[in-house]
């Protein structure tokens, strides 16, 4: 299993419009979130607030990145972009598992204390998304083995030799 | 109006935070889950709260349930319009917002929400 890491490095990467693009579609949808609630109700402004506006940015912008790599390195890099997307949101399913998390911790604590509420809702989401994760990884890396185990005895033995002994 | 300048302001601030915090961490699926951070929903929570109470946000929560598991069928079908599908990031990302509202909306109602 490779170890999380942090590469504060990586940030040089990004562009200073794709910072500015990311704060003013955060912004816009915030403020979209809070017209929806004003206009429409609690309930209908409440399912806003995991819309995947900031998703929709992000994924396309790990494409731009994934491109331009690998059109540095004379390559086309479209195919690269669009898996590093669907990365990115096989990672956004289990954070969105966390953010059901967040939601019914919040829920059932913000009435008693608010300080608490943001705390416990935060922390039930980093939970059930790291878990998610950890778990997801686990389960890839047994499928993986077992696949190479069943492959193994086929590989060792050679063309006429009995194959059923290695199994 | 000055509510709308403070909400783009923290919405902005947070949204940013939690995506440059996305962009250092390594491997790539372990920074997909801050593509799906609650950050709009930290930076309107705190304004819901200040301006209309404690029971008005746990309200906001409780359907933002619906909008989560909306969100979590959303990444899967993304990543299957891409993988499968083979659509373009900007097609795939949008044409799924069709599946996020029509979940979102149709768990919202089946609770009992929309009415």
């Amino acid at each position: 299993m490779s170890p999380i890491s942090l590469s504060p490095s990586s940030l040089k990467e990004g562009r200073l419009y794709e910072y500015l693009i990311r704060f003013v579609l955060g912004g816009a949808a915030t403020v979209f979130t809070g017209l929806v609630s004003s206009r429409c109700g609690a309930s209908i402004g409440g399912l806003f607030l995991a819309l995947p506006a900031i998703f929709c940015a992000s994924a396309t912008l790990i494409e731009k990145h994934e491109i331009r790599r690998k059109r540095e390195a004379g390559l086309d890099g479209r195919r690269r972009g669009e898996e590093a997307a669907a990365l990115e949101s096989a990672g956004a399913v289990l954070g969105a598992f966390g953010m059901v998390a967040f939601a019914v911790t919040f829920s059932l604590t913000v009435e008693g204390s608010v300080p608490t509420a943001f705390i416990a809702a935060s922390l039930a989401w980093a939970a059930v998304s790291i878990a998610g994760w950890c778990l997801r990884r686990k389960l890839r890396t047994v499928r993986r083995l077992r696949g190479f185990r069943r492959r193994r005895p086929a590989e060792i033995a050679g063309p006429g030799e009995d194959r059923s002994a290695l199994t | 109006m000055t509510e709308y300048v403070v909400r783009f302001l923290v919405g902005g601030i947070v949204v940013s935070a939690f995506s440059m915090l996305g962009g250092m961490l390594r491997p790539k699926s372990f920074a997909g889950l801050f593509g799906a951070a609650p950050s709009v929903a930290l930076a309107t929570l705190g304004i819901a709260v200040y301006t209309h109470g404690a029971g008005y946000a746990a309200r906001q929560t409780w359907a933002m349930t619906a909008g989560a598991v909306a969100l979590a069928v959303y990444g899967g079908v993304v990543c299957h319009l891409l993988m499968r599908a083979r659509l373009r990031v900007a097609s795939a990302t949008l044409l799924a917002v069709v599946v996020w509202l029509v979940v979102a909306f149709g768990l919202l109602a089946v609770a009992g929400g929309l009415t």
